[in-house]
């Protein structure tokens, strides 16, 4: 056997099953968005009418889409930053020479990143009960007044995006702590010699050095925070008033509850250029940054 | 000794961050030994007066926990071998074995990469119940075959066996799928236990999917299971708390044994990007 031919031989498999289960789905995705497919056309596709964009014009019409895509965009505009915000100051600690323990701390703050999303978010419900949630009662002894975290649409996005950091922030932490290790230390010994505190060593050193792996996992993590949907579909049902329903949320309801699957596919066009965008439009900043 | 109070304040730091971060675990484990109510009361206990299994006999006994914690470990566990199958042998084709389109087919999966898999996911439903497969195993499986980071993760990994060694063993006429199972696997080992680590959890925690495509409370993995006792008995706290201790021990006992394996994985993804 040639090597072309054992290389056709071992790619294949999963070539095929890539094209099968993923490549026609999107395609036959974007025809399924151009068409009414609903229940009916369910039980007989011979109900199934092409719409051409009718559908993406309803969605723009529709008021429950842009609460949903308000949501979404408030959850990762502030969600993202906390959570980045979070990791590198983590890694910065746990990389610090004066850190006792690094091996202990750094799997002790990774541990909720291997966690179930749905088993967590359960735990986090009660901690979060207005009256016998443990968040509630630490507050009350610093002298806040209890909140109605899960119940107030106010309240409920932040408590989501609270949980969600908790989550998540291990995860970058780590990558975070491995570009720190890639940092010479020499450049920290000659700030040193010029005087430079530990803040101008952390401004001027570690946050221009940190610059590609930051762009790295902010592009990862606005792509993960734009797929909300275990958290609020446990913690909130969408609500209180749809003040946390996700677009993926939308999209589950729209294809899954109502059968609506060619609206629900416009849905999913529409998230996915969402996120495609984003991530254009963090790479351009990356760039004109870097120059 | 001017280091002294510099010192105190950092790992203080990494305790209280620590503390915090760990805190919900500790009482998940502490509430599902509380007996019923107990959590519910005011202030909230950190630790039952008189621990209980009753909340896990519950579980087993009436809540039919044990079926979906199998169903999790049996889908984990295929999902886990049907992915190093597929992902390892293109990963290894990808990186040293040219054939016709190769360059070509790599672009194409690259540019995949910024798809979300959810685009795929209302057609490939459709399709799983034009084959009979909704509400089976099999269903929840599919999309976990092959994948394109893994394929990529194996490959830039295969891309670290010296081209040397494998036209030695060439030279001593030794097939191609040989080498490939005499001398690349071996040496691949490690990247194989970070494939599993990963898929398996993945397989573990994911949810949406499973949800779509499970709709009987015996084919339940623990995530939906769990998701839908949490709607029936919003509050049995001490007893949701058990049934999250029994899906999050799992995985967390896998984490902290290959816990090598799973960090180097990670970063060496993040280092590809």
């Amino acid at each position: 056997m040639t090597r072309a031919q054992a290389g056709l031989l071992l790619a294949a498999p999963a070539l095929v099953v890539i094209a099968v289960f993923f490549f026609l789905p999107v395609l036959a995705a974007l025809a399924l968005s151009l068409t009414d497919f609903d229940l009916y056309a369910l039980a007989d596709s011979g109900y199934l009418r092409f719409v051409g964009l009718r559908n993406y014009v309803q969605l723009l019409g529709n008021p429950l889409f842009w609460q949903a895509l308000g949501n979404t965009l408030y959850f990762t505009v502030v969600g993202v930053p906390l959570s980045l915000a979070v990791s590198v100051g983590t890694a910065v600690l746990v990389h610090s020479r004066l850190a006792r323990c690094r091996g202990l701390f750094r799997t002790a703050l990774f541990a909720p990143v291997v966690t179930t999303v749905v088993a967590v978010a359960v735990i986090w419900r009660y901690l979060l009960h207005t009256r016998y949630g443990l968040i509630n009662y630490g507050l009350g002894k610093l002298g806040f007044a209890p909140i109605d975290w899960l119940g107030d649409p106010h309240f409920a996005m932040p408590a989501i995006i609270l949980f969600a950091v908790w989550k998540n922030f291990g995860y970058n932490m780590v990558i975070v702590l491995a570009a720190l290790q890639n940092i010479p230390e020499d450049l920290y010994e000659a700030a040193e010699l010029d005087g430079a505190g530990a803040g101008q060593q952390f401004l001027r050193i570690t946050l221009p050095m940190l610059g590609p792996t930051l762009l790295f996992v902010s592009i990862m993590t606005v792509a993960g925070y734009f797929q909300l949907f275990a958290e609020p579909y446990v913690m909130t049902l969408g609500g209180p008033g749809q003040s946390t329903l996700s677009v993926l949320y939308l999209l589950y309801e729209e294809g899954f509850k109502w059968w609506n699957l060619g609206r629900a596919s416009a849905v999913a066009f529409v998230l996915f250029l969402m996120m495609f965008a984003a991530t254009a439009l963090q790479m351009r900043l990356g760039r004109q940054a870097a120059a | 000794m001017r280091r002294r109070p510099a010192t105190w304040l950092v790992n203080g730091a990494l305790l209280v961050v620590a503390a915090l971060t760990l805190f919900p675990l500790f009482w998940m484990f502490a509430a599902s030994l509380m007996p019923a109510g107990q959590s519910s009361t005011y202030p909230p206990p950190l630790w039952p007066s008189r621990p209980t299994l009753a909340n896990y006999r519950e579980l087993f006994a009436h809540a039919g926990i044990g079926r979906q914690l199998l169903n999790s470990l049996v889908i984990a566990t295929s999902a886990t071998l049907l992915a190093l199958t597929f992902n390892v042998a293109a990963g290894y084709a990808f990186a040293k074995l040219d054939f016709p389109g190769r360059q070509r087919v790599q672009q194409i999966l690259v540019g995949a990469l910024v798809i979300p898999a959810q685009v795929a996911m209302l057609p490939l439903f459709l399709m799983l119940k034009s084959l009979g497969l909704v509400n089976t195993l099999a269903g929840v499986l599919v999309p976990s075959l092959a994948g394109v980071f893994s394929i990529f993760l194996v490959r830039q990994a295969a891309l670290t066996v010296p081209d040397e060694l494998l036209d030695a063993a060439r030279i001593d006429g030794a097939g191609e799928l040989t080498i490939f199972r005499r001398i690349v696997l071996p040496l691949l080992t490690p990247i194989l236990v970070t494939l599993a680590v990963f898929t398996f959890l993945g397989a573990w925690n994911d949810f949406l999917w499973p949800l779509i495509v499970l709709n009987d409370g015996d084919r339940y993995t623990l995530p939906v299971a769990l998701a839908s006792l949490s709607r029936e008995h919003v509050q049995d706290s001490e007893l949701m708390m058990a049934g999250s201790v029994v899906t999050v021990v799992p995985v967390l006992a896998l984490f902290l044994a290959l816990q090598r394996y799973y960090m180097q994985g990670l970063t060496a993804g993040a280092v590809k990007g």
